[in-house]
């Protein structure tokens, strides 16, 4: 059991690592591509900008969500 | 690290953290996290209609994670949610043109404050002085991944009262073992919709512990079930909020990447904890929350 724990932990820990990596690059990624043209459409068209803003929302949940949970799967198969 | 569109100069570090404390207590306590996340975001110098605007945003994508991951333990009542958020919008709607209100006549942050304190602290007392007078009279019904959805509450005269209430139509709940008048439910649910709207985030620090004392609806059902109406009520608070230039959702977007894994972890957990105890362990949450703000208003710290 304490054995199933630890091998548990570090996956998760491994995973935090990796899943760390990849949303300094996904920062770069929304703020540099994404920044400005948000801001002018919140400045210009406001009824779009909420829409998108949900849109994004919820899709970056879906895809952060499927990301963790293939990152877990796929460092748990590897470390047994 | 800028963000434009509220002209803020915030950590994106510290966002993450924030974001990821907020989803493991979102996803355990069934919370939008707001009584953190608002002063979390104001004390790095968000104005109070950024910040309530910003995290309704944020608590769209945590909750979206929490509720999938509570879907696949059988903590969801759809039927209770969908009811829940025709309610929770129209008080949502509500508590944002007061908001819009006080913005014109220029004492928003103060009002607020004030509000958020008083709320935060009622419910902590209430909950304290119920949980513990649940455990010390039983002893709480073990829970496991397979756990029993049952729940007790020292407050369960006063929650049977209520459902005997004939106010038609009736509403029939089978996964939560309930039937209740639907306008107790919408009651329940505008309550909730008005503090989300006039405090910010999905007002779960009302509805979680409405929906187990009111409707009698078992703990751990409460909290997934309370997660996905806060997918419907917080998205439409957030275009509500968007359309009056109050969300910046680069900031939102940020926080999310710490909550997507916070929530995960935190609505797993909910699988090892008794109803009584997840609602003790919910007491200090708002108590931070009051503490924050009286700080910021006694510093005058972005007031």
């Amino acid at each position: 059991m304490k054995k199933e724990t630890a091998k548990t932990l570090r996956a998760f820990l491994i995973e935090l690592a990796i899943y760390a990596v990849l949303v300094v690059g996904y920062f770069f990624l929304v703020l540099h591509f994404l920044g400005e043209g948000l801001q002018r459409l919140e400045q210009n068209h406001r009824y779009s900008y909420a829409a998108l803003a949900i849109v994004l929302m919820i899709g970056q949940a879906v895809l952060l969500q499927n990301v963790t949970t293939f990152l877990l799967r796929l460092i748990r198969g590897r470390t047994e | 690290m800028f963000f434009p569109i509220s002209g803020a100069h915030i950590s994106p570090i510290y966002l993450v953290i924030v974001g990821f404390v907020i989803g493991i207590l979102g996803g355990f306590f069934g919370v939008g996290g707001s009584f953190i996340a608002g002063p979390a975001l104001r004390v790095v110098g968000l104005d109070w209609n950024f910040a309530v605007g910003t995290d309704l945003a944020h608590i769209v994508g945590k909750s979206v994670v929490a509720v999938r991951q509570h879907r696949a333990f059988g903590n969801v009542d759809l039927r209770l949610g969908f009811i829940m958020a025709i309610g929770t919008i129209a008080g949502a709607e509500i508590g944002a043109q007061l908001i819009q209100m006080l913005k014109r006549a220029g004492n928003v942050n103060l009002v607020v404050s004030i509000v958020s304190i008083a709320v935060y602290v009622s419910i902590s007392t209430f909950m304290i002085w119920e949980s513990r007078k649940t455990l010390a009279a039983k002893k709480p019904m073990p829970t496991t991944a397979k756990g029993t959805k049952k729940d007790h509450s020292a407050f369960m005269h006063v929650t049977r009262a209520i459902q005997r209430l004939q106010l038609p139509p009736m509403i029939a709940l089978p996964t939560s073992g309930v039937t209740i008048s639907l306008w107790i439910i919408l009651l329940v649910a505008f309550v909730g919709g008005l503090f989300s709207g006039f405090l910010g985030g999905g007002a779960g620090y009302i509805r979680m512990p409405s929906m187990v004392y009111v409707l009698g609806i078992p703990t751990h059902l409460a909290v997934g079930t309370d997660l996905f109406e806060i997918i419907i009520s917080a998205s439409y608070g957030t275009f509500s909020h968007a359309i009056k230039g109050n969300v910046d959702i680069l900031i939102a977007l940020v926080m999310h990447t710490g909550a997507a894994i916070g929530a995960q972890i935190g609505a797993i957990s909910t699988q090892y904890f008794a109803g009584p105890k997840i609602r003790l362990a919910f007491v200090p949450l708002p108590l931070i929350g009051a503490a924050i703000v009286i700080y910021t208003l006694m510093t005058g710290h972005k007031m």
